[in-house]
Parts: C-alpha cells; structure tokens; sequence
C-alpha cells in the first residue's frame, strides 16, 4: 500500500476561531495534493490554535467554526487518532523509552499485521534516509538532522491524508534546515499529500513555493 | 456448567457449615479429652503486652511447645498496654459479635480483670480451676493466685506468674548503709539526695503501684483497703499519702515536673546515672538487665525489711473467644512446672512461681532449686513479707487524685 | 464526560464516605448513644465529664499551640529559603538532603531526636564532661519541657520536609525566573521580590498540604507521646489513654473529647485562615511601601541554616539510634559504647520478619491501588476540573485520625467485617491515595503533551497513548508516586492499630508497641527498621528506570 493515496484536496470551509468573544481569525483555503499552504503571522495571532483545530486537539477555551474536509470526507469534529492527520513540530519529539525502530514502528500503520512485513518496511523507510542500521539506536544519541529525518519517517509511515508543519526547521541550523526542507516537501509531493505550514520565516515560505496566508492585523511590525 | 453448579451449591452450603461450628457444645475444660481435641488446629490469638524482648520470646518459645505438642498455634498480639484488648473485646460486644471474636487470651490482672469481670467480657463459669496443672497453685502460701487485688477471681482467671515490689541501686554510687528501709526513709533519702529518685507516672502500672506501697505503709487503718472505697472517709484516708507526696515531689528527679514513663525507662536512667534507686514488679530484672547489657554488673536488689507489694498476673479468655479450647490448652501449659521454671530463670524471664514446689515431683523439685537467678536477685527468702494489693477502686480513685492534683506541672 | 464521572465519583465515596461514617461512629457515643455498654439515651453528661478533666484546658491550648507553631515555623522556613534559594545550586543541594526525610517515619524521627537532646544524650556527651564538667547528666526538663518546645522542633523537622516537597512540586507552574529578573530590575532583593510576586501564586498552590499539616501537628499522638510534655499530656495523648482505658465507661468521655479534639483542629483552622488574611494585607503593604531590601543575605543565610540543621537533626538522631542498637554496656559520659554487640539485631530479627513482610505486602498493595487511582484520575484530568475533589482527596488529612478512625473501627465490626487484610488494605489506601497523587500529579502536569498529539496523529487512541507513551516516558515519576505512597502506608499507626485489631502487626506498630518497654536497643533497632522498609521502596523507585532503560539515555536523567 502506497502512503496517502491521490484526493482532491484538502478543503478549509470558513474556519475561524475566537478566545474570549473575540475572532483570531477567519480563513478559506483548498490545497491540492502535494502543494503547501504557509500560515504565517506574528505570535498571538492564532497560528497554533489554527493547527490545533485542524489537528483536531484544540483547547475547549477556544471557540472554533466551519468545516474540515478532505477528499469530499468531513473532518470536523472527528477525533484526533481518526483523522489521519500527520504533525510535525519545530521538536522532533522521539519517544526516549523506544528505539529508532520502535518510533518507527510505533507510527506504521496497524493495516499492516505481519511482523516480519512491518520490520522490514521500518527498515526500508530508514534506508530511504540514509539511516540504514539505526533501527536499535537509542534516539537520544542522533545528531539534529537525523531525529528530524527519523521523525518525519515515523509520520510518513502512518498512512496520513494531509501534514501539518509547526514551524519544523526553526531549531535547525541553516544548511540542515536547507537539507530538511527539501526533504519534508519532496516526500510530500511525491506522497500526494497537502500540506499546511505554519512559520513564521519567510524563507520557508518561499521554499515552500505555494500560497501564503498572512494573519492577524499587522503584516510587519 | 456443572462446576457452575457445583460451586454455587457449596457456596450455599458453606454458611450453614459454618453455623453448625458455631453452634458446636460448649467448651468445658472438665471433659479435658475433649479439649485437647477440640483445640487441635486451632490459632490462639494470645494478647499480651509486648514491651520486652524476653517475654516476647518466652512466649514465642510456648507457642511452639504447644504446637508441637497439642497442634495449637499461638500468635502474639503484642500490646503497648493491655487494656487495649479489653477496648477490643468491649468494641465487638457493642457490635453484637458474641462469638468468633478476636482475642483468645489475655495477659490479664488488677484493675482490667475487675472491669471485664464487671461487664461481662469474661468466659465463665469458672474454668481455671479445673485445669489439670491447678492442683499444683501455691493456693496456701499465695492468697493472691485466687484473690486479685482483693477481686475473687472466681476461676476466670488462670494465674501465671508472682510479682513483688523490689528495689535496685547501684552500689558502685550508693552505700548500702544508705538505702531506705520504708516510705519514710525513702524521703530523707531523696532529701540528702535531691533530683536522684522517681517514680512512673501513674497510671503507668509501675507507678500507681509506688503510690499504693506508700498508701499502704501510712494509712491510718489498712485494712479498709481491702474493702471497696468510702467516700465519706477517703479524703481523710488518702490524706497521710498526698501530704508524703507533697514533700517528696520536689526532692524529685526533674523536680516532679516530669516523671519516668514506665520501668525500662528508670533502668536506664539508673544507668545513665540519672537515679540512684528504681523499683521492679520483678526480683529478677536487676540480673537480666546486668545480663542484657544494659545495668552495670555493680547493681543490687533489695526490699523494705516491713513488707512491699506482691500480686500475681494471670491469663484470661474473652467470652466471645473464637479458639477457647486452644486458649484453655496454652492456659494449662503456662502452668506446667517446665513452663514455670523456664519464666523463673532469669536468663530467660525471671519471673517467681506461682506453683507451690514442695507439691511438685522430686525431679522438678531439684531443677526449681538449681535455678541460678544471679548475684543482683534476692533468694526467695531475702524477698520479705509481702503486702496485700489494696481493692482495684483504691487504685483507680488516686490514680485520679495523682492526675488533678499533680497533672500540671507548673 | 461519563468516563470521567466514573472515576472521580468512585474515588469521591472512597475517601469520604469513611471519614463521614467515621465521624458518626464517633459522634454517637459522645452524646451517649453506645447500646453495648448501656448508652441508650441522648445526653450532654459526658461533655460535662469532658470539661470536668483536671488540666484540659492546658492540654488543649498545648495541642493547639504547638500545631500553629510548628506549621507557621516550618512554613516560614520553607518560604524564606524558597525565596532565597529558588533555581541555586544550594537550592538542588539541601533539597536532596531533605527530600530523603519524608521517609522517615514520625516515631524515628522524634526517638532520635529524644536520644539526641537529652541530659543524658549524644549532644550532652560530646560536651561532657570537658566542657561542662558533668559526670553524671544534668536534672535539665528535656525533651517532655512544659511548653512543648521539644515536640515542636520534632513537628518542624518532620513536616517541613513534607511542606518543602510539595513546594517544589508547585514551583514549575508559577514563572518564577522571569518574576525575579523583573522585581530585581526592579531592584528589589531576592527575597522581597520573591514574597511580593511570587508567594501569593505559590501560597495558593500549596495551601491545602499547609493545612494537612496544621491538622496533623495538632492532632499528632506518637511524637507527643515521645517528645511532649508529661504534665499534662497534650490532648491527643491523654484522648488515646482514654480510649484505651480499662474503665469502659471510659469510651463515652473518650469519644467526647474526639470531639473536643475536632474542634480544636478547627479553632486552629480558622486561626489560620485569619492569619493568611493578616499576611496577604502585610504583603500589600510591603509592595505598596516601595522598599527594595537589596540586601537580605542575612536572612537568606538564617533560611538555610535553618533547613540543614533541622535536616542534620534527623540524621543525626537516626545515627543515635544506630548506635543505641548495637550498644552494649554506654553509660553516661561515655561518647561511644564501651563495647558493640549484635545481640539486640539477632533477639530481634527472628520476630521482625513477619511484621517486615506484612509491612511490605500492605504497602505494596495500597501504594498500588494508589497508583493505580491517581493514574485514572489525572488522565481524566479530574484534578483541573473541580476543586471539590481536590478537597476530598486531602479530607482524610484534614480530619485528625483521631476523630474518625475509632467510628470506623466500631462501624466495621458492626457491618459483620471481620479485620481482614483486604479491609485494612482499603483504610490505607484512603490515607496513602493523596500522597500518591500529590507525588504524581506535578510530573504529569508538566509533560509535554506534544508527545500525546504526536501519537494521536499518528492514529493512536487515547487508551493506546496512555499505556505506549505517558507512562512509559513516566516511569520514574510513577515509581517515586508509589515510593512515597509505600512510605506513608508503612508509617500509619493509628490506623493500622485500630482497624487491623492488633492481628495485623507491621513494623510500625510492632515499634510503637515495643517503644512503650522504653529500651533504647530495642528502640534502635525498630525504629531503624522502621525507617529502612519504606527506603526499599524508594530505592526501587531509583534504581528499576536505570534497569529498565538501560539504553535510553533520555529516560534515565
């Protein structure tokens, strides 16, 4: 089975979401398979809570409407696990009681029920990263680049619909950052998936190439 | 299903079983056969106070005797004070719990025997008399192994043990010309030595007892103390007491605004070289104390040449006690000549007979009298007169009296 | 939300339902209601008997007293070198010295503390008789002094390791650094700064443990007995003799002054609640008055001072007691024992290992059951929902045992229960529970739960998520919850005494109960025993993630 088979997209229906009676924001958006939709906008703005709500583990005290959907399935109000949804943070967010294989194994898909097959596609997901014989590290021993390789691997092994980037490269270094990016967005468009990026660098959204989005009242400060 | 079945069958039956023990004849420690057979696999929850390591042990060693030999299991509850049980045995009469109760025997006299014997928290009718080792009580020469604290005992107590005032000093600090030989001397003493002598504070057993020795030796007529209180006199009776205490308060140690809390605790402030003379209910604790480790070996007994207090401790069962074949059986053998023996060496316990030896057989006869009890312990015959323990509403009312009118030390 | 009503509501009628039945059990005799030994009729007789009590009033203002004194003492410690310290190396430095004392068991801490003290103890023999001239100890009132001076600096040094812990455990969620750069740009001394901006939030955070304690030190009946005053006894202590009592009308007067006891809690409840009024309008007026007080070392030094040497009291006085259990012959003034014998150890042991046993086995199964309950309810995030359960939670702590446990000691034999092990597992778990989730909840509330919203991306359920990635990655903090829980659990007496009808003997009883023959040894030797069975545990809790994770470099800081 191919990760993330082709949709029409993923559709953001008149989304807006409010604290305390007031309105962060409101937005409309579709994004095709394999393209990127860059959130940005200055802190406070609401860029996380738009994650959350898409994510679908948005705190109670935010007030949220409009719909989710993907590949004509609705999304709204569908539990987080139900989702298929695959996150990335600026952290990459290894579980340190499991090894890099166990990560790994974690993320894979239950559809796949024979060990010796899951194993096996573990390893291979490490390969396609150049981690070949990471499988029983312990993950607190990898260098940057590689815990954001092993963390993006263990998304992309869950069979999600779409991404959602939380500011991934901000903890990196410039060249891994440079490397990361590409990586992330390549294995995207060749999955088929649509990503939404929050960030806000605006060399990620130019390296992501698709629209931007600007919240919040100001656009600089 | 049929497993279904037969479990559900047992486990309807199973009260019924139960019920059918309940209701079982009632124990009667005549038809001893029956006892003994009665008591086999029986546990015998035997509450006793637990403060020192060598009772513990003695009655350790019992309970494996008994095991051994009756297949009677004995379990010490080990109490910090024995009213304790009596609160236990009262606390399930109060719920209703007439049987299969919680305690089997008490290490038991004085004061909690008359309020268990009062409420009824006793079995009875009398059944320590009809233990077989009875026939070998020292009844004659020890009154009190059938009248405890002046209380008839009824046979609803089997006794276990004597007890006798004694006192120890070391004579590495104190000249035996000096030591006291009653009440009165004790004063002058603590006058030429201020801050040197105490006593427990009541109602620590220990204590209460140094204020009945003191009671007894001043009180005007002494045998009203054998009979229950009367009012209209007690003020003047207990008067000579107080007024004793008075003076001798503040020749105290810490002045008598703080007292020793029980015996252990004045052994070792006798070695600490806090006291000059402390008190026992046991002759032998100045030999085992030198043995333990804990008295230097320089420590010596002795008795007021007119008398000290002598009682006798006993064992009671509860009337709601869920082995009292079991309890009878350990009763018994606490009595028997091996078992009395062994609680009078003093390496073990060092506790007096309450068996009379010359009723004994020859070869028990011998042994008794081949006990090394120590260089600190006083023979049998160096013990002196002993005195009556005066009726238990004595105790109680200057138990009370102590507290009102010493119980804020300023 | 039906789940959660699950949990919560069952944990609700645990805890309270005990404590309220209790207090009945214990109310009903105290008007005159026990049919057992003739108390049919509704009567105020034994108040009467109660106030009739020579020195009641002394023993009561005692108790009282000596509760406020010590909580204030041991908060005002806590506070000041919180305020002081907070973020130091110094800070890391006393609390690894002081968090190893919440394992101590009362009756150890206040014996070791007595053989310290003394005329006759350590402290006199290192002086003596060079200094002071003394061959034999001095005729001094100590500990048992008329004011219960003794007692309080035994209370101080017991729960101001317990109100520092628990300080500690509220201090990530108040923005303590940024505060300080704040009120020292500000240039406000460390001190000052900290009391303005940061104690009101913290205060907050810790002030139901602050009144758990302020209940126990006025209610605590093993380290008055040992350290307190004889003339009167506080009340605790003069309640338990009666209780105990072989006069069994006795019960009647007891259960009065139970009540007496519970008022007395609450008189020194509602004095508190007064005296925080009083300290927040004195802090209002010290952030209104705009002094700075740059420079508060002396105090910060006297804060320290004051928590390493209560520290250094109890180790100390567990060093005595070492040395008490393997003396021979140790007269006054000798320093050291004029010569060493295992014998109290070898007499002891053969009887020790089944009070050991059933120690660790009671433990082991309430601390679980504890476990296993905090877990439940923190997942369901009970605690952030209501503060109605929190208070529950922390009932059986603010209720003095006294008042209750005795009811329920009546309650029980009434209900048919017969003392089983399962029965007394239950009582322990009710005492045991908030500790656990006290010791839990800190860790828990500071995961990261990006970890959890990883994993449900990744399309795992919420059941999946607690049992694959929250407790795992909360091993350490699970195992140091259950450690203390174990502690708490080996160190209950009363309860254990009352409800397991003297059948069930665990090392702490079995001290007690051997504590009352007065043998320094034997003391030394329970009391040590006493306080090595809960350090099993935590030395489990320290030991099994090194095991665990062996290869995990993440999960073993």
């Amino acid at each position: 089975m191919k990760p993330g088979s082709k949709t029409d997209g993923l559709h953001l229906d008149a989304i807006s979401i409010g604290l305390h009676g007031r309105t962060l924001l409101c937005l409309s958006a579709v994004v095709r398979p394999g393209d990127v939709l860059t959130v940005m906008g200055p802190s406070g703005s609401g860029k996380s809570a738009l994650l959350a709500y898409l994510g679908g583990f948005l705190d109670p005290v935010f007030t949220a409407n409009g719909r989710l959907s993907i590949d004509g399935s609705d999304l709204t109000g569908i539990p987080a696990e139900n989702r298929r949804c695959g996150l990335l943070f600026q952290d990459p967010l290894l579980f340190p009681h499991l090894s890099v294989g166990g990560n790994l194994l974690f993320g894979l898909t239950p559809s796949i029920a024979r060990h010796s097959q899951r194993r096996r596609m573990v390893e291979q997901a490490l390969v396609d990263v150049e981690l070949q014989g990471f499988f029983d590290r312990d993950p607190a021993t990898l260098s940057g680049g590689q815990k954001a390789r092993v963390a993006l691997q263990r998304v992309m092994l869950s069979a999600p619909r779409f991404l959602l980037l939380d500011e991934p490269f901000s903890k990196l270094d410039s060249d891994l950052r440079q490397q990361t990016r590409t990586l992330i967005f390549s294995t995207a468009k060749a999955a088929g998936l649509p990503v939404i990026l929050v960030t806000h660098d605006i060399a990620d959204a130019e390296a992501a190439g698709g629209r931007v989005v600007v919240i919040g009242e100001e656009t600089g400060r | 299903m049929v497993t279904r079945r037969i479990f559900i069958t047992m486990a309807l039956l199973f009260p019924l079983v139960l019920s059918n023990i309940g209701v079982a004849r009632a124990t009667d420690a005549a038809n001893w056969d029956q006892v003994l057979a009665d008591a086999r696999d029986e546990t015998v929850y035997f509450n006793a106070w637990g403060g020192s390591e060598n009772i513990n042990a003695y009655i350790r060693w019992a309970g494996d005797e008994v095991k051994s030999r009756y297949g009677v299991t004995v379990v010490q509850v080990k109490l910090d004070d024995t009213a304790k049980a009596v609160t236990t045995v009262l606390a399930e009469k109060s719920a209703g719990r007439d049987s299969h109760g919680s305690v089997d025997l008490i290490w038991i006299n004085g004061e909690n025997f008359a309020a268990m014997k009062r409420q009824g928290l006793l079995f009875s009718p009398d059944w320590a008399t009809k233990l077989p080792n009875w026939s070998l009580v020292d009844i004659d020469n020890q009154p009190t192994t059938t009248r405890d604290f002046t209380i008839p005992t009824e046979g609803l107590e089997s006794p276990w043990g004597a007890a006798k005032l004694v006192f120890f000093y070391d004579e590495a600090r104190t000249a035996e010309k000096d030591l006291p030989d009653s009440a009165k001397d004790l004063l002058s003493f603590a006058r030429a030595h201020p801050g040197r002598f105490s006593y427990p504070q009541p109602p620590d057993f220990i204590g209460s007892s140094f204020l009945k020795q003191v009671l007894t030796e001043l009180i005007a007529d002494p045998e009203k103390l054998q009979k229950p209180i009367d009012d209209a006199t007690f003020e003047a009776d207990v008067a000579p007491l107080f007024a004793y205490l008075d003076q001798l308060h503040p020749l105290l140690w810490r002045k008598g605004k703080a007292f020793p809390q029980n015996y252990p605790d004045m052994k070792q402030r006798l070695a600490d070289g806090e006291l000059d003379i402390i008190f026992a209910f046991n002759p032998a604790e100045a030999s085992a104390g030198i043995a333990a480790g804990e008295l230097p070996d320089t420590v010596r007994s002795f008795v007021f040449s007119k008398g000290t207090l002598g009682n006798t401790h006993f064992v009671g069962i509860p009337y709601n006690a869920n082995a009292k074949a079991g309890a009878l059986v350990l009763a018994n053998f606490l009595l028997s000549p091996e078992a009395q023996m062994r609680k009078q060496d003093p390496k073990i316990w060092g506790d007096p007979t309450v068996l009379a030896v010359k009723k004994l057989p020859e070869k028990d006869r011998t042994a008794f009298a081949a006990l090394d009890l120590g260089a600190a312990t006083l023979l049998p015959e160096q013990l002196g007169p002993a005195l009556a323990e005066p009726h238990p509403d004595w105790m109680t009312r200057i138990e009370a009296e102590w507290i009102k009118r010493y119980g804020a030390a300023n | 939300m039906t789940r959660r009503f699950v949990v919560s509501g069952f944990v609700l009628a645990l805890v309270s339902l005990p404590v309220l039945a209790g207090l009945a059990g214990t109310i009903g005799p105290a008007f005159g209601y026990l049919p057992a030994i003739g108390g049919n009729s509704f009567t105020f007789e034994h108040f009467a008997t109660l106030a009739a009590q020579p020195h009641l009033m002394r023993s009561s203002m005692v108790s009282l007293t000596a509760g406020i004194v010590a909580t204030s003492v041991s908060l005002i410690m806590v506070m000041l070198f919180t305020a002081g310290y907070a973020g130091t190396r110094m800070f890391s430095r006393i609390q690894h010295m002081v968090s190893p004392l919440l394992a101590v068991p009362h009756a150890a801490a206040a014996f070791g503390l007595a053989f310290l003290v003394a005329p006759s103890g350590l402290a006199m023999r290192l002086v003596s008789p060079g200094l002071t001239g003394y061959t034999s100890p001095p005729d001094w009132l100590v500990p048992q002094d008329p004011l219960g001076l003794t007692m309080i600096i035994g209370l101080v040094a017991k729960e101001m390791p317990f109100l520092f812990l628990v300080t500690l455990a509220a201090l990530p969620q108040v923005p303590l650094a940024q505060t300080r750069h704040m009120t020292a740009n500000l240039g406000y001394g460390r001190i000052r700064g900290f009391l303005i901006a940061s104690w009101p939030l913290l205060y907050r955070q810790i002030r139901l443990p602050v009144f758990a304690v302020l209940a126990y030190a006025s209610s605590v009946v093993d380290m008055a007995m040992i350290l307190g005053p004889a003339l009167p006894a506080p009340l605790p202590v003069r309640l338990t003799q009666w209780m105990a009592d072989s006069d069994l009308r006795m019960r009647f007067l007891a259960s009065a002054g139970a009540l007496l006891q519970l008022v007395l809690t609450m008189a020194a409840m509602a004095f508190w609640l007064i005296a925080e009024r009083a300290g927040a309008f004195v802090l209002k007026r010290m952030s209104g008055s705009g002094i700075r007080q740059p420079d508060d070392r002396t105090i910060r030094r006297i804060a320290c001072a004051a928590m390493a040497v209560s520290a250094a009291f109890v180790f100390l006085g567990l060093l005595v007691l070492f040395m008490w259990s393997v003396a021979g012959l140790w007269p006054f003034p000798s320093l050291l024992p004029h010569y060493i014998t295992l014998q109290p150890w070898m007499r002891a042991f053969p009887q020790a290992v089944a009070p050991v046993v059933t120690t660790i086995t009671l433990a082991g199964a309430s601390a679980t059951a504890a476990l296993l309950l905090a877990i439940g309810l923190l997942w369901q995030d009970d605690l952030r929902a209501g503060d109605a359960l929190r208070f529950v939670l922390y009932l059986p702590l603010i209720v003095p045992q006294l008042c209750f446990v005795f009811g329920l000691q009546i309650l029980g034999l009434a209900l048919g229960l017969e003392a089983s092990f399962l029965l007394l597992i239950f009582v322990h778990l009710i005492f045991v529970l908030p500790y656990v989730v006290l010791s839990l909840s800190q860790p828990w509330q500071a995961f990261d739960r990006r970890y959890e919203t990883v994993a449900a991306g990744l399309g795992k359920s919420p059941l999946q998520i607690l049992l694959r990635v929250r407790l795992p990655m909360l091993t350490r903090a699970c195992l140091t919850a259950f450690a203390v829980g174990f502690a708490v659990s080996a160190g209950l007496y009363l309860p254990t005494l009352l409800i397991g009808a003297g059948r069930m003997v665990t090392i702490t009883t079995e001290a007690v109960a051997l504590s009352a023959g007065g043998d320094r040894r034997t003391i030394g030797v329970y009391t040590l025993l006493q306080t090595l069975v809960p350090f099993i545990g935590f030395l489990i809790a320290s030991l099994v993630p090194h095991l665990l994770f062996r290869d995990r470099r993440a999960m073993r800081i």
